[in-house]
């Protein structure tokens, strides 16, 4: 019983997480947009500074019609959505935030593995949204990301692959028990070379050309409303603070921190998260968007050789110092 | 590479355990749904061949291949298993994907979608499989894999087999995929030398090279 109580409580605690942490950093993304482009941004729901805004926006979607095109492949298209966001929540399950067994959903063996492999399934739900529309828009969104996963996913396994080899595991709990500050400049290339790629994969500005709302109309998303729309965008929002977390505890300590490492780790790592949450919006805000050949080439000519240049540093200096 | 792998890792693991505890009889919950979840990926990969609708195929695969990882999650061999979900559900259905939707997708069923073949496939295919569960049970008859004692399918086990006990299959497959990628880039190479269409092929150049 008590096992039951303890898996039923870690589910409920990540199923939480995953319903706000996404929601917050959507707020904080009106804010910043807004403070960066020098505006005000939403500021009337819930009284002080709009923080209801997104709760009204998702009372607005919950009201819109829920449309399905007469074209469209009825089933596949209803089902994208749930294909979109579940495998982000399968993931927030195994991102430790803290240490010890208390702060992680499950701790599994091949963490980056897990990882890695469900959130390249996130994608499918992104092809079969374009497909299913029956819309000359959608399908091209859905091209633009199918060739942008081809893309990115090389350099991010590489990137990850690194960080396994430095600590010896491929755990996500183990990296971190195995990691030193001096981690941070060593596998500084691939830290970035990762989020990089990872922004690919959220089809984040300055990659959006998939969603690409001035020229194919939100891609794969052109024909949905409603609810399903706001699961899509849900799942664009939990795939930022999956990243940030995964990119602070692959590359930058996690839960260690200057002080406090006991009892406070948990903090290193939401702050961790939010500063790079913050990096992405403040990306989003600041870069326009590159073509798709421009994406492919960054990620043939750059990332891929940066990051087995980087999987060349860590094996030498992993010889060297052993 | 991934079922040999897994093959490897439960022959070299699991040899130890007797098998006189055990009987087909008295199913534990485990055994029933490894049997459970191979009918549904049975289903599914036979609706993937049979189904007159391309892109449903391609997703039908999907839900075989994830059947085939929780089949291998249920092996305990759990690093086998995310293997197969990021190389065959995240990048070879999305390749696959992509192709159909950049030739043609359409939706609804496609009469012309029947191959001429089918007759002889289905010979071959009920041949590799007989073949191979001939060999599988034969191989496996009386290993039981302990699901209480120590991990037998972890990373560690997983990786300290194939680099001791199968190293050189291993680096055979690695010099056959180089091989592939080597060729690949030869052949597109070669389109763009042979066809003087200029920007055109230039592109499907690259595109191949993707």
């Amino acid at each position: 019983m008590n096992d039951v109580l303890d898996v039923a409580l870690r589910l409920l605690v990540v199923f939480v997480v995953f319903l706000t942490f996404p929601l917050i950093v959507g707020q904080t993304e009106h804010k910043v947009m807004a403070h960066m482009q020098g505006r005000l941004g939403p500021m009337y729901a819930g009284g002080f500074h709009g923080w209801a805004q997104l709760i009204a926006d998702g009372v607005k979607f919950a009201q819109k019609e829920d449309v399905v095109p007469a074209g469209a492949d009825r089933r596949i298209f209803q089902l994208a959505p749930a294909v979109a966001l579940l495998p982000y929540l399968l993931v927030l399950l195994a991102i430790p935030i803290g240490p010890g067994e208390g702060a992680v959903g499950q701790v599994l063996d091949a963490g980056v593995f897990f990882v890695l492999a469900v959130m390249g399934v996130g994608v499918l739900g992104s092809l079969m949204a374009g497909w299913a529309s029956a819309n000359k828009f959608s399908l091209l969104g859905g091209l633009r990301t199918a060739a942008q996963l081809l893309a990115y996913e090389l350099p991010m396994l590489l990137t990850a692959a690194s960080v396994a080899m430095a600590a010896g595991t491929v755990s996500l709990v183990g990296i971190l028990d195995a990691f030193e500050w001096w981690w941070v400049p060593w596998q500084i290339t691939g830290a970035l070379v990762f989020f990089v790629a990872g922004l690919a994969e959220l089809q984040r500005p300055p990659f959006d050309m998939p969603v690409a709302d001035s020229e194919i109309i939100f891609g794969a998303y052109t024909e949905y409303t409603g609810l399903r729309f706001a699961l899509f965008l849900l799942a664009e929002y939990a795939g930022i603070v999956i990243l940030c977390g995964l990119t602070t505890v692959l590359f930058l300590g996690g839960w260690h921190g200057p002080w406090g490492a006991d009892g406070l780790g948990w903090i290193w790592t939401l702050l961790k998260t939010a500063v790079l949450a913050f990096v992405v919006i403040w990306l989003r805000v600041t870069y326009p968007r590159l073509r798709e050949d421009q994406l492919q080439k960054l990620s043939w000519t750059l990332l891929v050789p940066l990051s087995l240049a980087q999987i060349a540093l860590t094996g030498i200096v992993k010889v060297v110092i052993r | 590479m991934t079922l040999a792998a897994a093959a490897g890792t439960a022959a070299h693991a699991t040899t130890t355990t007797a098998a006189e505890t055990h009987g087909f009889l008295s199913p534990t919950g485990v055994e029933i749904a490894f049997l459970l979840v191979g009918l549904v990926t049975l289903g599914a990969a036979i609706i993937t061949v049979t189904t007159r609708q391309l892109v449903h195929a391609a997703l039908w695969l999907v839900v075989a291949l994830g059947g085939l990882a929780v089949e291998y999650l249920l092996l305990t061999a759990e690093f086998i298993a995310w293997v197969q979900v990021l190389i065959y559900v995240g990048s070879v259905v999305v390749l696959l994907l992509f192709g159909l939707m950049l030739t043609r997708a359409p939706i609804g069923r496609s009469p012309d979608a029947d191959s001429g073949n089918r007759w002889v496939a289905l010979a071959v295919s009920v041949v590799a499989a007989a073949a191979l569960v001939w060999v599988v049970a034969d191989a496996f008859r009386t290993t039981w894999i302990d699901l209480d004692g120590a991990p037998s399918g972890s990373t560690e086990v997983t990786g300290a087999s194939l680099f001791q006990h199968w190293v050189l299959p291993f680096e055979a497959l690695s010099v056959l995929l180089l091989a592939a990628l080597v060729g690949a880039i030869v052949l597109s190479r070669k389109a763009k030398d042979g066809a003087a269409t200029g920007a055109r092929a230039t592109r499907r150049d690259s595109e191949g090279v993707r």
